[in-house]
């Protein structure tokens, strides 16, 4: 499952680690999702999706 | 005040710590129960079974330590120990009683012991979690 994480940090100059520390996983979490080898659950998907203001579909997709 | 990550942070690495006391006991007691009727009370049964029995609490101890630490870990992680605890159990399933039909048929010169089988567990697993973290990595 392909995501826009990285933009979307990026957007909002947030480390990994940031992201890490609002969603409450660690850092190799948020790393191995931005790259495609783990997939979230759903409530943490809907974590990232409300901390971003953003609907899951707009962050995560299919590949 | 304690940041978010922080306190992740601070009680995964509280849970490690306890699994770790709670282990080195366990193995502490199972030393002393098993080498103390020859060396420290010859043989006297009843503190035999009482060195047995709080080997075997601090062993169940051990193990509720043990899965609130896996229950603490964020999805990735957990996954991660999950996969290397199912790959051990098999390996030590599978292997275990492939070695002891190898000692039950003369095929292998030496005893297959329960300590053989422990230390392919925990060798497996320990593989297995590397591999693991690897692979997420």
């Amino acid at each position: 499952m392909k995501n826009r994480i990285k933009v979307l940090r990026a957007e909002r100059n947030m480390t990994q680690e940031d992201l890490a520390i609002e969603v409450q996983v660690s850092r190799q979490t948020i790393n191995a999702i931005e790259n495609g080898k783990f997939d979230p659950s759903l409530p943490l998907a809907f974590k990232i999706s409300r901390l971003f203001e953003l609907a899951i579909e707009d962050i995560f997709h299919d590949d | 005040m304690e940041t978010k990550s922080n306190k992740y942070e601070t009680t995964e690495r509280k849970n490690v710590w306890h699994v770790a006391y709670w282990t080195a006991g366990w193995c502490l007691t199972i030393a002393i129960a098993t080498f103390g009727p020859i060396f420290l009370w010859d043989y006297n049964s009843t503190i035999s079974i009482v060195a047995i029995l709080v080997s075997t609490i601090i062993g169940v101890g051990m193990i509720l330590v043990n899965r609130k630490y896996i229950n603490g870990l964020d999805e990735m992680h957990r996954k991660v120990n999950i996969e290397a605890m199912a790959i051990a159990f098999g390996v030590s399933m599978v292997g275990g009683l492939s070695y002891s039909m190898f000692d039950i048929a003369n095929v292998i010169s030496i005893d297959a012991e329960i300590g053989h089988l422990i230390l392919l567990t925990g060798i497996t697993y320990f593989i297995a979690f590397i591999i693991g973290s690897i692979r997420y990595k």
